[in-house]
């Protein structure tokens, strides 16, 4: 369904597309857009986790007791989905060892501790030509430079770069931050929109993309300038697309709809539709990555909320958040930090934990700004959720069989589909944790279908086994009757067909015993014994 | 604090249940206008023994009470009933009615959200299968009856049972206009005969047609504020419409206008209120049409031959039972599925 | 009367006929009810329902020879899935049979092993490696936490440990969700 046209560039018009459903929170984006982006002051110690983005952790290759210079390599990717850890400044390596991560669960996991020298002293690195390289090459290099999407997901970058045969028509630059709160890209693309619109390019020329769009929410008309402008200077020819201002626009495949009228087919990826998307923040880490060979060590972080001055910092990964938010100041009646938006982000276990590559924003949570929710009431099936649902699913059914636990009907009424954008919750009248029993119910069916893998593979297991003590069995008693049979074969041999010395023999035998029986009957005693 | 969303839109049952009953109010402003206070009478009690039933099956059941009775539903059930009923009816009529409504066809379910029915429709079924007698206490409206008790002989009588020394039970009540066609047009009467009668007005009855014009106002409100969502309205009246459109046309001696239909009865009330009731009612936009065109159809078929003179709350019921299978057949289409047959639902068979 | 007999008789030819057929044509091998039994459960081999295994423990439910409720390490929703497939009532855990118990593997202490086979020779998976007079090693990644191998250890070097929550086997919780007045 075709919703609007847009003016391009004063000249094309694009078509925009519309997806099914999204809210309008409270935007709370121009508190922190006052001032530029500040670089936060070199932390007193930095705590890297070792698994800061998707798939497998990197795998520790530093000791405690070590100096590492900036940039050096600390965790090597370990498997097909990993990324590259790399050490933000010089210093020390005091630990490594389980600490408290921004996670749900609440638990820990392995980090290198490090102390800055103060000395910021770099490892050697140098910038390269892109174009002088292979797409593999590049891909190679992005996963040494630990660079991962920084939209929040942190799903390495090279993995979505590694796209076979597959023909891309799109790159789209995702710029549309639909989260309240957050404004680390908006004032990224402002004030480096340059480093991005190269670092799209370089994009577009690993995926040999046919056209560069940058998805914009139109509530950022700052950032959309800037891009034009940078664009514009190097006369390249990427769009910059405005697009209307609706909660979840930002999500990749809600973006991929609005701006070329596609859907990801479901449990596809958008290269199977000749698309792919990267954030803004990641086409810059790119950028960095190849002009100026520096790995992954920095991000923008947004802190906002119940702080006296929202800002963005350039924050080095591993930064304790509890000196961010210093830089802030949160106020008296702070009781809590959220990492990411208040749509999807994820409560902080402790203020302390460090800053990771997915950490977009931190914001002081207070009863006045996140007012505890009134107990949930049951569900009167009124279908708010269905309205603004951008996947176009029941959640009020999909509500019901988590509830009940009947995760059969819940995938079959397309759970997984279900992006876990929150929209749903956020109008639902009965205020139930709608998203919350989502992820129950997902990471449940998920946890259910590695046991049962778990199962098959130990079925497969014993069967082999029962199998080789079977056949075991069946040997040893095959070689038992083999010999047995050998005996007998023999004994029978020689009783069938005695030759005539046998003859002979047995004779004689016979003789001596009917000699023996004589002497018996006639009771004396034999002579021999 | 718990996990995201930490926001959430500044909304509750409590505030939409409220918004429907304030809905009502056109309906029975009108309503005391042209046939007296009595019918406050029977909200006031249907108000009381709904929210004392919820209290008391709250109890029972093991949940807080306060949250379920703020939640204003057993209010609304109360309402609705009380509207569906004749107001001069015994008080008990109504206490027993609300009292099933709540007890039986809501908490026996699993109460708030768990129903299959509606409730007020499954008290009024209970009450005209079981007191026919005293559904028909139907007050004549202002200027057609032979005598019209004041407020406080009304009182009396929805009480006591008892009538001032020289009225009689016929001369203050009045078959309604659904009631007297069907009988009349069983005597052989012609709908043209039978609408000349003083009984009706405009569209449809004296009175109760402007009654149904305040229902359709709220409705209106309803519609406006995105509490209900047009679906169930517009396929049943349209139905409605359609069906009653076809026979008169056929046989306008026989069949009355569609019109009639529409301002008769429970017809505005069950549109926009009685089959919009959430719970009992199907979740999906397709669903919402095919359930509504069906109580339209039914509601009908009651009326123009059934034993029944109004069908609203039967084709409701019906309908009810029909939901779950109705929601199955018509699930969307999910966001990067080609088709609603791509669903895993539908490949499945079954759920 | 007669034309009704043969009515009557035509259509059990056919429908006889018919039935025949599909006995045919949808034939099934083996028994599905067994399989279909044997998916359901755990697969941890550990004879805690006092059958050689899940194989033959599934054969008995099919044959309607052992209760639903034998099994622990599949727990109460094994048993409430075994109750739906078979279409019998819900049976708790009781009698003979053991309560389930955490998940966990067993962990075998290498200082004190003598390296004599006999967990190797327990173990229904092959889960446990080593040979004659060598350590053994658990592959934890395979043992399914049966305890099979904990009795037959003649220095007592095996234990079981619980299986902990870990960032990778982390699971959300059921929301807390209490609508019932506490008694």
């Amino acid at each position: 369904m075709e919703i609007s046209r847009v003016l391009i560039d004063n000249e094309k018009m694009r078509t925009l597309y519309h997806f099914h459903g999204g809210i309008h929170p409270p935007s709370n984006k121009s508190q922190s857009t006052q001032v530029a982006i500040a670089r936060a002051p070199l932390p007193s110690r930095l705590v890297v986790p070792l698994h800061q983005h998707a798939g497998e952790a990197a795998k520790p290759i530093v000791q405690v007791g070590d100096h590492v210079l900036k940039g050096q390599l600390i965790g090597m990717p370990d498997g097909f989905v990993s990324s590259a850890v790399h050490a933000p400044t010089s210093g020390t390596i005091t630990a490594i060892d389980m600490q408290l991560i921004a996670h749900p669960s609440g638990l820990p996991n392995l980090c290198a501790t490090l102390i800055p020298d103060g000395k910021e002293e770099w490892i050697p690195h140098k910038a390269i030509d892109y174009r002088d390289h292979s797409s593999a090459e590049l891909q190679q290099l992005l996963r040494m430079a630990g660079v991962v999407g920084l939209g929040g997901a942190a799903f390495p970058s090279d993995i979505k770069l590694r796209i076979g045969k597959q023909k891309i028509t799109s790159l789209i630059l995702n710029g549309a931050e639909c989260e309240p709160y957050i404004t680390c890209d908006d004032m990224l693309m402002r004030e480096r929109a340059a480093e991005i619109v190269q670092g799209a390019e370089m994009l577009r020329f690993m995926l040999d993309a046919s056209e560069v769009l940058i998805g914009i929410e139109d509530n950022k008309p700052e950032a959309i300038a800037a891009l034009k402008q940078a664009i514009a200077d190097r006369g390249m020819n990427h769009e910059v697309v405005a697009i209307p201002t609706i909660y979840p626009g930002g999500s990749a495949k809600q973006l991929i709809r609005v701006l070329t009228g596609l859907e990801v087919p479901s449990g596809k990826l958008p290269t199977d539709i000749g698309v792919q998307c990267f954030n803004v923040a990641t086409a810059y880490s790119v950028y960095r990555a190849f002009a100026q060979g520096e790995p992954l060590l920095s991000r923008i972080v947004t802190i906002a909320g119940n702080v006296r001055q929202a800002q963005n910092y350039e924050a080095l990964i591993g930064t304790p958040i509890d000196e961010l938010i210093a830089l802030g100041v949160a106020l008296p009646d702070t009781n809590g930090y959220i990492m990411g938006g208040p749509m999807m982000g994820i409560p902080l276990p402790a203020v302390h934990v460090p800053v990771v590559k997915a950490t977009n924003c931190v914001i002081a949570a207070s009863d006045r700004l996140f007012p505890p929710p009134p107990p949930a009431l049951p569900c009167i099936r009124c279908t708010r959720c269905v309205e603004v649902c951008p996947a176009d699913l029941q959640p009020q059914d999909l509500f019901w069989f988590a509830q009940s636990k009947e995760f059969g009907r819940a995938q079959a009424f397309s759970l997984f589909d279900c992006i876990e954008c929150g929209a749903c919750s956020y109008v639902c009248p009965s205020h139930i944790p709608l998203v919350q029993y989502y992820r129950f119910a997902k990471s449940e069916i998920r946890a259910r279908e590695h046991d049962k893998q778990l199962a098959d593979q130990a079925r497969e297991r014993h069967e082999y086994r029962e199998h080789r003590i079977e056949r075991e069995k069946q040997e040893k008693a095959d070689k038992l009757a083999a010999k047995e049979k050998a005996a007998q074969a023999a004994k029978l041999n020689s009783l069938q067909q005695p030759t005539p010395q046998q003859q002979a023999e047995l004779a004689d035998l016979e003789a001596h015993r009917a000699h023996i029986r004589e002497l018996a009957q006639s009771g004396v005693e034999h002579p021999e014994d | 604090m718990l996990f995201s969303p930490f926001i959430s839109k500044p909304d509750n049952v409590s505030q939409i249940m409220l918004k429907v009953l304030l809905a009502l109010l056109p309906g029975i402003a009108l309503y005391v206008w042209y046939f007296g206070p009595a019918i406050l009478v029977s909200i006031t009690l249907a108000s009381l023994t709904a929210l004392g039933t919820e209290a008391l099956m709250l109890r029972l059941r093991n949940r807080p009470i306060a949250p379920f009775l703020k939640d204003n539903s057993a209010l609304l059930t109360g309402w609705l009933l009380a509207l569906s009923i004749p107001p001069l009816a015994p008080w008990w009529l109504i206490v027993v009615g609300t009292a099933f409504a709540i007890a039986v066809a809501k908490h026996l379910y699993g109460g708030l959200g768990n129903n299959l029915f509606n409730p007020a429709m499954v008290g009024y079924a209970v009450l005209i299968i079981s007191f026919p007698m005293q559904m028909t206490h139907w007050i004549a409206p202002h200027g057609l009856g032979q005598i019209e008790l004041g407020f406080f002989d009304q009182l009396e009588y929805i009480f006591l049972g008892v009538l001032p020394h020289n009225a009689t039970l016929d001369a203050i009540t009045m078959a309604t206009p659904l009631d007297t066609l069907k009988t009349h047009l069983h005597l052989d009467q012609s709908v043209q005969q039978i609408l000349d009668m003083p009984i009706y007005g405009q569209l449809a009855g004296h009175g109760s047609e402007m009654v149904a014009w305040g229902f359709l106002c709220g409705g209106l409100y309803l519609l406006a504020t995105r509490i209900i969502s047009w679906h169930i309205p517009v396929a049943y009246l349209g139905t409605l419409f359609v069906i009653a459109g076809i026979f008169h046309l056929l046989d306008p001696g026989h069949y009355v206008a569609p019109l009639f239909h529409w301002f008769s009865g429970a017809a505005m009330l069950g549109a926009f209120f009685i089959l919009t009731d959430p719970v009992s009612s199907p979740t999906t936009n397709k669903g919402r049409l095919i359930f509504a065109a069906g109580a339209g159809l039914i509601t009908y078929l009651i009326r123009a031959f059934g034993g029944f003179p109004d069908g609203t709350a039967f084709a409701t019921l019906l309908m009810n039972i029909c939901v779950p299978l109705i929601v199955l057949y018509t699930q969307p289409k999910v966001f990067g599925k080609k088709s609603p047959k791509d669903n895993p639902v539908h490949k499945e068979g079954r759920p | 009367m007669l034309s009704a007999l043969l009515v009557m008789a035509a259509i059990a030819i056919v429908l006889g006929a018919v039935l025949g057929f599909a006995a045919i044509k949808f034939r099934t091998e083996g028994n599905p009810l067994v399989d279909k039994i044997d998916a359901i459960l755990p697969q941890t081999q550990c004879g805690q329902c006092s059958y050689p295994g899940c194989k033959p423990y599934a054969t008995a439910i099919a044959a309607g020879e052992a209760d639903i409720n034998r099994c622990p390490p599949g727990g109460e929703e094994g048993i409430q899935k075994l109750a739906d497939l078979l279409g019998v009532e819900f049976k708790p855990f009781g009698g003979d049979t053991a309560a389930p118990k955490a998940k966990s593997v067993a962990f075998i202490d290498e200082a004190i092993c003598i390296g004599c086979t006999l967990c190797i020779q327990a173990c229904p998976v092959d889960a446990i490696a080593g040979a004659a007079k060598q350590m053994h090693t658990i592959i934890a990644a395979e043992c399914t936490g049966c305890e099979l191998c904990v009795a037959p250890c003649p220095v007592d070097c095996i234990s079981m440990l619980v299986i902990e929550e870990k960032i990778t086997n982390w699971k959300w919780k059921y929301p807390v969700y209490s609508l019932t007045t506490k008694k």
